[in-house]
C-alpha cells in the first residue's frame, strides 16, 4: 500500500467505517480504512441484525429516523439488497404496568413529533402475532422497521465504497496515532498511514484511540449473545421484544429463529474471543418459550456473540474530537449500532467532507464524558 | 457442580485406556460418551457382539474387548449416552444425558473424540442410498445390517476392511472403485523402507486385498471423474478409468476418502491448530504428552492425528501418565511407551502418501453441493471468494455454509481446501471455521432448565 497522504483514514472497518469511508468517498476524498482483522469482524458481521427504530433513547430517534430513509432504500446505495426486508418490530408487554409505560412512551415521542411508534391492543398484537403467548396484553409497534443480514451489509458496503476508491488495509491494526503539523500518522503493525482528517469507528477497541487524542473515555467491551434455531414452521414475520425481559425474537426467510436481546457473554478484546455464558442464555430461552410457547420444541443449533463497545450511559459517541481539529468518532453503539449505520455513516461524511452538519449530534459529544471541573 | 482431576469425552480406545490409567493413578476420573455403550467407532458395541460378529469383523476388533473389560473394571465413573454441547474456558462442560442438561468441572479435560471421515463432495453424493464406509461398519457392528450389492468408492484402509468383512458376512461389494492413482504407488514406495517395523500392517493390508481378489469382487483402480447418478435415489456410479467410461448399476454406495481429526472441542476451546499437508488436514497443536496450546486440555487419540486404534490406546494411556505426573501421582514408565508408539506408527507415512484424498473431491466442479444443511455449491463459494470474502467464516457468513445443524462437521474441511485453491493459498493460510456451541443441536426448553435442582434420588 503506497503511502501518500489520504484525505481521510478511518481506523475500523465494521459497519460505521466501511458506512463512513463509503459517504466520505462519495463526497470525493481519497479514504483508507484501516482494519486490526478482518472487515465485519466483529459486531458488525454476527449481530441479530435487527433494523429498529423502535425503542431507541429519545436522543437517538432522529438519526435513527435519517438512517430507516436509507435502509429503505438501501440497494440504490451499495448495489446489493443486504438481505433486507420490511417487517414489524413489536416490543410485547406482557402486564397491564408494561403496557402503561409502552403509552406513555408512544405519547412521548409524539410531542416530539414522531408517529412511528404505535399501541397495539391485545388484539391488534395478536393480528400481528398470532402465535403470541395468550397472557400478553398488548405491544408497541414500529411496523415500518425490519431486519437485514449483518455480514452481508458490511461486506456491501466494503464492496460500494472500494468500487468508489476506497482502499482497505486489512489485518492491519493501529497501534499510535498523533498529529503531525495539520496531519494525522497513524503507525500500525503494516507501516504508517497518513491523513488530512481521522475518523475513530473502532468500536470496542474505540477507548484507546480517543485516548491517545487526548480525551480518554470509558469503552466497556461486551459480547452480547445470541442462538439460532433450527428450521420451524413459518409463525411469526414480525420482529419481537419484550418491555421488562431483554428479548430480540425473529424468524428469519428460511424458518430459523433468531433469538438474542442482550443477556452478555465474555469479551475477551485483546484476544478477540467471545465466550457464551449458558447460565445466562438460560433466561433469554426462558423469555422466548415465555412469549411463544411454540418455543417448547425449538432445538438451539449454533450460538454465537460478537465484540462491540458499551458507552457509561448506553448511547454512542458521534462526535468531532474535543481535543484535535479534523479528528471525529463514532463509536461506542452499545449493541444497537447496525440499523445507524448507513444513517451515522452519511453524517459522518458531511462532518468530514463540510466540517458540519445539520443532524442532532449534540447529545453524543465525546465531551459529556470529560471530568467538570 | 461436581468436580473431577480429569473429564475424558468419549469412551474409545483412548478414552477407555485414558481413563484405566488414570484411576490406577488415584486420579477422580468421569468418562462421558454419546453411545450406550463403550467401545468408540472402531470398537462399537463390542460388549455385546456375539462370537460370529466378532470373528466376522476380525482380530483387531476383539481387541476390543480386552480394553472395554479393563475400563469397566477400573472404577473410573462413566455416563453412556451423554452428550457434551459445550465446554467453556474454564473447563466447565455442559452435558445432555437422560433427557436434561448437567454440568461438571475438570482440572484436566482429554478430548478423545476421534476421527471423522473426511466429507467427500462429488455430483450426487447427496442421493438417497449413498453413505459413507464408516456408516457401513457402523450399522453393521451395532445391527448386524449388511447392504447388499454395495459399490466402495474412494480409497483408504478402511475401505479395503469394509471389503472383508462384508465378503465374510456373506453379502461382498457388488465393486471397488478405487480412486488412488497409479503414480502414487511409486511415490509411497519411497516409505515402504520406514515402514518395515509396522509390518503387521502391511501384511494385513496385502491380505485384505488378496481376500477381496479371491472373492472375485470387481476392483476399478485409478478412477476419476466420479457421479452418482439417480433422480431421487442413487442408481448407478459412473467414473472413468481404464481409458473409457464405465458405469455400474446400484442402489448402494459407500463413500471413503480416509478420516481426519474431529475438530470440534479443540477448535471450540481455541486450541491452536496446524495444517499437516501429509494427512491433508487440520491438527491440534500438541507437545510431547499430546497436550493442546490450552494448559490442561489434551488430546488422545485419532483428535490429534490419525494413528489408528492401538496408537490410540497408547496415546490414551500416555496423557493419563502425564496428567498424574503434573499432578504429584506416581505414574508409569512415558519413555517406553512413547518409543512404542513411533514404532506403531511407522506405517503412517506410506498410508499417508498412497491414499491421501483424490484431486476430485479436494476441487469439486462448481454444481456439486458442499455444505448439505444449507445447500451451498462449490461454485458459490468460489464466487464468494472472487468478491472478496476472505476466509471460510466470511464465507460462512455471507452463505450460511456450515451454518447448519452439523456445524460444519460435513464440509468444513471441503470449504477450507475449496478456498485455499481458489486464492492460490494452502489451507494453513486459509483456516476453518470458528466453532461455536452447542456442539450437537439442544433443545431450547433443555437450555432453560439448566441449572435448576437435580431431582433427589427416592431411596436415599
Amino acid at each position: 500500500m503506497t503511502n501518500r497522504t489520504a484525505d481521510l483514514v478511518v481506523i475500523g472497518g465494521g459497519i460505521h467505517g466501511c458506512s463512513a469511508a463509503l459517504q466520505a468517498a462519495m463526497r470525493g476524498l481519497e479514504v483508507v480504512v484501516i482494519e486490526k482483522d478482518t472487515v465485519a469482524r466483529h459486531a458488525s458481521g454476527v449481530n441479530a441484525g435487527g433494523v429498529r427504530r423502535l425503542g431507541r433513547a429519545y436522543a437517538e430517534v432522529p438519526i435513527s429516523q435519517r438512517s430507516m430513509e436509507i435502509w429503505h432504500r438501501i440497494e440504490e446505495l451499495v448495489d446489493d439488497d443486504c438481505g433486507f426486508q420490511r417487517a414489524p418490530q413489536i416490543k410485547v408487554a406482557e402486564t397491564d404496568a408494561d403496557l402503561r409505560d409502552l403509552k406513555d412512551r408512544a405519547a412521548h415521542l409524539r410531542a416530539m413529533g414522531f408517529e412511528h411508534e404505535v399501541v397495539l391492543d391485545r388484539d391488534e398484537l395478536r393480528a400481528h402475532l398470532p402465535a403470541v403467548s395468550e397472557h400478553c396484553v398488548g405491544g408497541l409497534a414500529s411496523l415500518e422497521d425490519g431486519f437485514a443480514l449483518p455480514y452481508q451489509t458490511t461486506f456491501a458496503f466494503q464492496r460500494k465504497a472500494r468500487s468508489l476508491g476506497v482502499r482497505f488495509a486489512e489485518n492491519c491494526r493501529a497501534q499510535q496515532v498523533e498529529r503531525i503539523g495539520s496531519d494525522f500518522r497513524v503507525t500500525t503493525e503494516r507501516g504508517v498511514f497518513t491523513g488530512r482528517k481521522l475518523l475513530n469507528c473502532g468500536g470496542a477497541w474505540a477507548g484507546e484511540i480517543a485516548r491517545q487524542l487526548g480525551e480518554p473515555v470509558e469503552v466497556e467491551p461486551t459480547a452480547p449473545m445470541m442462538l439460532v434455531t433450527s428450521r420451524m414452521p413459518r409463525f411469526c414475520s414480525a420482529v419481537v421484544g419484550n418491555q421488562s425481559r431483554p428479548l430480540s425474537f425473529k424468524q428469519m426467510q428460511n424458518g430459523t429463529v433468531v433469538i438474542g436481546g442482550g443477556r452478555r457473554g465474555r469479551a475477551l478484546p485483546d484476544t478477540n474471543v467471545s465466550e457464551l455464558i449458558f447460565s445466562e442464555l438460560r433466561q433469554t430461552a426462558e423469555t422466548a418459550m415465555a412469549i411463544f410457547p411454540i418455543m417448547r420444541q425449538a432445538t438451539i443449533v449454533r450460538s454465537w456473540a460478537g465484540i462491540e463497545g458499551r458507552m457509561p450511559d448506553g448511547i454512542p459517541v458521534i462526535s468531532p474530537s474535543s481535543t484535535e481539529e479534523g479528528a471525529y468518532h463514532a463509536f461506542g453503539f452499545s449493541s444497537h449500532g447496525f440499523q445507524l449505520g448507513p444513517g451515522v455513516g452519511e453524517i459522518m461524511g458531511e462532518l468530514v467532507a463540510t466540517g458540519a452538519t445539520n443532524a442532532p449530534i449534540a447529545p453524543f459529544a465525546i465531551t459529556r464524558f470529560t471530568p467538570g471541573p | 457442580m461436581n468436580g473431577y482431576d480429569v473429564v475424558i469425552v468419549g469412551a474409545g480406545p483412548a478414552g477407555m485406556a485414558c481413563a484405566s490409567e488414570a484411576c490406577s493413578a488415584g486420579l477422580s476420573t468421569l468418562v462421558l460418551d454419546e453411545q450406550p455403550r463403550p467401545g468408540g467407532q472402531i470398537f462399537r458395541d463390542i460388549e455385546v457382539s456375539d462370537r460370529k460378529r466378532r470373528a466376522l469383523l476380525g482380530k483387531d476388533y476383539g481387541e476390543g474387548a480386552r480394553i472395554a473389560g479393563a475400563f469397566r473394571a477400573s472404577g473410573a465413573e462413566y455416563v453412556p449416552g451423554a452428550v457434551v454441547w459445550n465446554i467453556d474456558s474454564a473447563k466447565r462442560i455442559d452435558y445432555s444425558a437422560g433427557g436434561r442438561s448437567h454440568s461438571v468441572e475438570a482440572k484436566s479435560l482429554v478430548v478423545a473424540t476421534g476421527a471423522i471421515e473426511r466429507p467427500t463432495p462429488m455430483p450426487g453424493w447427496t442421493l438417497p442410498g449413498v453413505t459413507t464406509v464408516g456408516a457401513v461398519q457402523i450399522l453393521f457392528k451395532t445391527s448386524g445390517i449388511v447392504f447388499e450389492d454395495v459399490v466402495l468408492v474412494g480409497s483408504g484402509p478402511l475401505l479395503w476392511l469394509a471389503a472383508t468383512q462384508l465378503i465374510a458376512a456373506g453379502s461382498p461389494p457388488k465393486a471397488i472403485v478405487e480412486t488412488v492413482p497409479k503414480a502414487r504407488y511409486r511415490e509411497a514406495a519411497r516409505h515402504f523402507g520406514k515402514a518395515l517395523p509396522a509390518w503387521r500392517y502391511l501384511a494385513k493390508g496385502f491380505a485384505m486385498m488378496r481376500a477381496v481378489k479371491k472373492a472375485g469382487v470387481p476392483v476399478h483402480r485409478d478412477a476419476t471423474d466420479i457421479a452418482i447418478e439417480g433422480e431421487t435415489v442413487a442408481a448407478a456410479v459412473t467414473f472413468a478409468a481404464g481409458g473409457r467410461r464405465q458405469r455400474i448399476e446400484t442402489a448402494h454406495v459407500a463413500l471413503h476418502q480416509g478420516v481426519v481429526p474431529n475438530q470440534q472441542i479443540t477448535r471450540l476451546l481455541n486450541c491452536q491448530h496446524r495444517f499437516d499437508e501429509s494427512q491433508r488436514a487440520f491438527l491440534p497443536v500438541v507437545d510431547e504428552s499430546f497436550e493442546t496450546s490450552v494448559p490442561g486440555v489434551f488430546v488422545a487419540g485419532d483428535g490429534a492425528g490419525i494413528g489408528g486404534a492401538k496408537s490410540a490406546e497408547m496415546r490414551g494411556r500416555l496423557v493419563a501418565m502425564r496428567i498424574a505426573e503434573k499432578a504429584g501421582r506416581p505414574a508409569g514408565e512415558a519413555a517406553k511407551l512413547r518409543a512404542e508408539i513411533a514404532k506403531d506408527a511407522a506405517v503412517r507415512p506410506l498410508l499417508e502418501a498412497l491414499y491421501a484424498p483424490s484431486a476430485d473431491i479436494l476441487s469439486p466442479a462448481d454444481t456439486t453441493m458442499v455444505c448439505r444443511c444449507e445447500e451451498i455449491t462449490a461454485g458459490q463459494i468460489r464466487e464468494a471468494v472472487a468478491l472478496g470474502a476472505p476466509g471460510p467464516n466470511q464465507v460462512k457468513s455471507f452463505l450460511r455454509a456450515g451454518m447448519g445443524p452439523c456445524q460444519g462437521r460435513m464440509c468444513g474441511l471441503a470449504v477450507s481446501e475449496i478456498i485455499a485453491a481458489a486464492k492460490g493459498e494452502t489451507p494453513s493460510t486459509t483456516d476453518y471455521y470458528r466453532i461455536r456451541p452447542p456442539l450437537k443441536p439442544l433443545l431450547l426448553s433443555e437450555l432453560a432448565g439448566l441449572g435448576a435442582e437435580e431431582p433427589r434420588e427416592a431411596a436415599e
